[in-house]
């Protein structure tokens, strides 16, 4: 069952991934990338990890796929025409790709330590609470420079985006 | 049951499909969602570590409240990388990355 799960859910992740590389539409992309962010999520939730899923849900595919296709929509790309792709990059990444997986998968089918089914834990646990605990004791500081780092974004979000830069 | 293998290579074969989409794609906006894509699957194996490597019978939430600073981290990212594309389009009036070459050597 647990395996079933995991199968549809990587599937469906993986396939609006690849949507998202070779669509040609902006629009469809970005909408393949928010089916893929909600997959992402379900593989979260069947990794016990329910405040991380619930957050992919909010900040990915809520707040930043909605950036992306306003975005899209302000600067009116449907006018982009087709263009002739130079065979050379396709296969320069290509074989950049290739080579990635290729090595990746041979270090992973090569290591019997991850080959390890997933241990049972010790109780049902109460994730949003100790993901909190650790968030505040151990790492309050950079918790707090977080802070700072969003704001000094959305600070340099209204500088750039003003009309004229001086 | 899925192993920790099963998720390392979702993960990688995510890693590699945003890889593809900054190499392969010519639009800008594009290979900023192959960027999101590459956080994302990093962000997968991380939880994936955490859920398999137990510390007194729950997972690592270290790794978790790291996932969280990543999350973070990438939407200030985005919000600062899609007003320096708006600003870029106001210049040039094109998302095509081959129009934007003016800092090429």
């Amino acid at each position: 069952m647990q395996l079933a799960l995991f199968w549809i859910f990587a599937l469906l992740t993986l396939i609006f991934a690849v949507g998202v590389v070779f669509l040609r539409n902006p629009v469809s992309s970005a909408m393949s990338l928010v089916m893929c962010f909600v997959g992402l999520a379900a593989l979260f939730v069947t990794l016990d990890a329910f405040f991380i899923g619930v957050i992919q849900i909010l900040v990915y595919a809520g707040a930043v796929m909605v950036l992306f296709l306003f975005i899209i929509m302000l600067l009116d790309l449907r006018t982009e025409r087709t263009r002739t792709v130079r065979l050379s990059s396709w296969l320069g990444g290509g074989l950049v790709v290739g080579g990635f997986v290729a090595a990746l998968s041979k270090v992973v089918a090569g290591l019997p330590a991850l080959h390890v089914a997933k241990p049972d834990l010790a109780a049902q646990v109460n994730d949003v609470a100790e993901i909190g605990f650790t968030l505040f004791r151990n790492y309050n500081l950079p918790f707090q420079i977080i802070a700072v780092l969003l704001l000094v974004a959305t600070v340099g979000v209204v500088v750039l985006s003003r009309k004229e830069l001086k | 049951m899925p192993t920790l293998a099963h998720y390392l290579i979702v993960s990688g074969l995510l890693f590699s499909l945003g890889l593809a989409a900054v190499l392969l794609r010519r639009n800008i906006l594009i290979i900023f969602m192959g960027l999101e894509l590459m956080l994302n699957a990093a962000n997968l194996s991380l939880v994936a570590f955490s859920r398999f490597n137990l510390l007194d019978g729950l997972p690592n939430y270290n790794a978790q409240v790291f996932v969280f600073f990543i999350i973070t981290v990438a939407a200030a990212e985005v919000a600062v990388g899609l007003a320096i594309i708006v600003a870029l389009f106001r210049a040039k009036q094109t998302t095509h990355i081959e129009d934007l070459a003016s800092l090429k050597f």
